[in-house]
């Protein structure tokens, strides 16, 4: 008997889930002859229709390049393009929208800090200090970054439950630390990381911060001002908005020294074969003709959110955790991989030694999407000494049925694999 | 036996599962019973690349025909391994070049087939393939 059935359909504060899942034309299809269960969100999202107009209505009546034309559809397209960004920097509580970067991600935003402040910042001798859980874009850009500069990278460890070490992160912070880059919520295990008491360390030292919020921003309420980080990226696609779209945010002070990051239209003030002057930013560092409208379209995602509310939102999907964990938990030899005190609403196990491939493969011929691998965590997975995990993130439109079903699927596997 | 002849036999086999669950039992029957590989031979150098399970393969070459061994630390994945060893192993390097892989589409594990699944049936594939390349043109260079 499914939560549901037992107690509500819908949640407070977010009214009827049948509805808001009627939002969502993808959740209408069908997979191997069964209705799609999707629970790969901390992957990508799925889009509202909302989001998907935004898209096709800006390409329908709008089209025009930014920033540069004087006649109409110039004019209408660049004050829509710099409304999206005032929209979605007042969702992150930035002190103005010239404190937003558009990039293509989360990813491109974590290297534009490498490769522009960190370039003009790390020396050799100099530490980035990172943690265990991070995603391979919040490692791989610094990596290279000390492989350049000469600089060292240092990982704060985790406690088992994968919380993170704090003890160790005071420990390992120190003079050298010029930055630490820590994600605020980990994608593998949903640990929620005590990103304020990390900035307020950090700064005690005078390292500069940056949060990967990629796996933070569709889940919990961001404000960049309270935390007081240096730097925080985001990925629209993980926010019920488009894909090749993300922002970086950046203390204005910090974003005027940074040198720029590519070179191209838009970011310059005045070029000449002898010299180019640069703008200001945030259009320093977005070199050429940007995505419109998927600018446009994560802004109408950040509509959708607020109309929902972050926190009845949050409160939806720690239900659905909730019971996701105690359902799981209930069946033999499963083992849930990070139980910090903390977590958003992902959820990655083991179903005895049966290797996740082999789960992944049998669970989705029950058409449930779920993820089995590293996620991109190789070095996290490595120091648990597991080969991977099956991994299911839920969103606010993922239901208490759609999990029974999951349930149903782990038993089928032991069946056949034990 | 032939190549095809071997494949055809798989087909037969394969007609006879009317659902993807009864398909994937006999996968994870041909995982468990995939002939033991060497211990010697599970190292580093014999893993393929770009599978999310580790696949270790091991060809040996006996002048004629290319002889494999295959493991791997999920069931799937060794239940393939024995459909591909037990097409191509024993077979000449020319024989193994000119074979067609359509089989496996037949057969329905097409889903196995996208590079995206990085299940390691396209990756042992194109390894068992230039495995046959590098033992023919040592052949070759012999019999020069």
């Amino acid at each position: 008997m499914g939560k549901e059935d037992s107690v509500h359909t819908s949640t407070p504060g977010l009214g009827d889930i049948e509805a808001i899942r009627a939002d969502f034309p993808i959740l209408r299809r069908e997979v191997e002859g069964k209705p799609l269960i999707y629970f790969d969100n901390a992957a990508t999202t799925q889009k509202p229709q909302v989001v998907i107009d935004a898209l096709t209505e800006y390409y329908k009546h709008m089209n025009a390049n930014v920033h540069r034309g004087v006649h109409l559809l110039s004019r209408e397209a660049t004050t829509a393009f710099e409304k999206a960004r005032e929209n979605i920097a007042d969702f992150i509580n930035t002190r103005s929208a010239r404190e937003l970067i558009f990039t293509r991600g989360c990813t491109e935003a974590i290297n534009l800090v490498a490769a522009t402040w960190g370039r003009a910042n790390i020396k050799a001798g100099d530490e980035i200090l990172i943690s265990a859980l991070e995603h391979h874009s919040n490692i791989v850009p610094w990596q290279m970054l000390c492989e350049q500069s000469g600089a060292r990278l240092v990982v704060c460890p985790l406690h088992p439950d994968g919380s993170l070490n704090m003890q160790e992160f005071g420990r390992l912070l120190n003079v050298r630390t010029r930055l630490v880059a820590i994600s605020h919520v980990s994608n593998t295990l949903g640990t929620i990381n005590p990103v304020k008491e990390i900035i307020r360390m950090a700064h005690e030292t005078e390292a500069k911060v940056l949060i990967d919020g990629a796996q933070a921003l569709s889940h919990l309420a961001v404000d960049v001002q309270d935390l007081d980080c240096d730097f925080y990226t985001f990925s629209a696609h993980k926010i019920y908005g488009p894909m090749g779209i993300g922002g970086l945010y950046g203390k204005e002070k910090l974003l005027k020294q940074m040198p720029p990051y590519q070179g191209g239209g838009e970011m310059i003030e005045n070029v000449t074969f002898e010299h180019t002057s640069y703008n200001e930013p945030p259009f320093k560092f977005e070199a050429g003709t940007p995505n419109v409208a998927g600018a446009l379209a994560f802004s109408a995602a950040i509509d959708y959110v607020k109309h929902l509310g972050i926190a009845n939102i949050a409160k939806r999907e720690a239900e659905l955790l909730h019971y996701a964990t105690g359902a799981l938990k209930n069946i033999p030899g499963v083992v849930i991989i990070g139980t910090a005190a903390q977590k958003a609403s992902v959820i990655s196990f083991l179903i005895d030694d049966i290797h996740p491939y082999d789960a992944g493969t049998i669970i989705d011929h029950f058409g449930i999407a779920v993820r089995t691998g590293t996620h991109c965590t190789q070095p996290l997975l490595d120091s648990l000494a597991i080969p991977g995990t099956i991994r299911a993130s839920f969103a606010f439109y993922n239901t208490f049925t759609e999990i029974d079903h999951l349930i149903k699927a782990v038993n089928k596997v032991r069946e056949m694999f034990l | 036996m032939k190549i095809e002849d071997r494949t055809q036999a798989i087909i037969n086999e394969f007609s006879n599962f009317d659902d993807w669950m009864d398909k994937y039992n006999y996968l994870i029957e041909l995982g468990k019973s995939l002939p033991l590989i060497d211990e010697q031979y599970k190292v580093e150098n014999n893993l393929i690349p770009g599978c999310q399970s580790r696949v270790w393969l091991h060809a040996e070459f006996d002048g004629e025909n290319v002889h494999f061994t295959a493991d791997s630390d999920a069931v799937i994945t060794k239940g393939i391994a024995n459909l591909l060893i037990r097409t191509f192993s024993g077979q000449t390097p020319q024989e193994i070049l000119s074979s067609s892989t359509e089989f496996l589409s037949e057969i329905g594990l097409t889903e196995h087939l996208s590079p995206t699944r990085s299940n390691g049936m396209l990756s042992m594939l194109k390894q068992i393939k230039m495995y046959a390349l590098a033992f023919k043109a040592k052949q070759e260079m012999e019999k020069s």
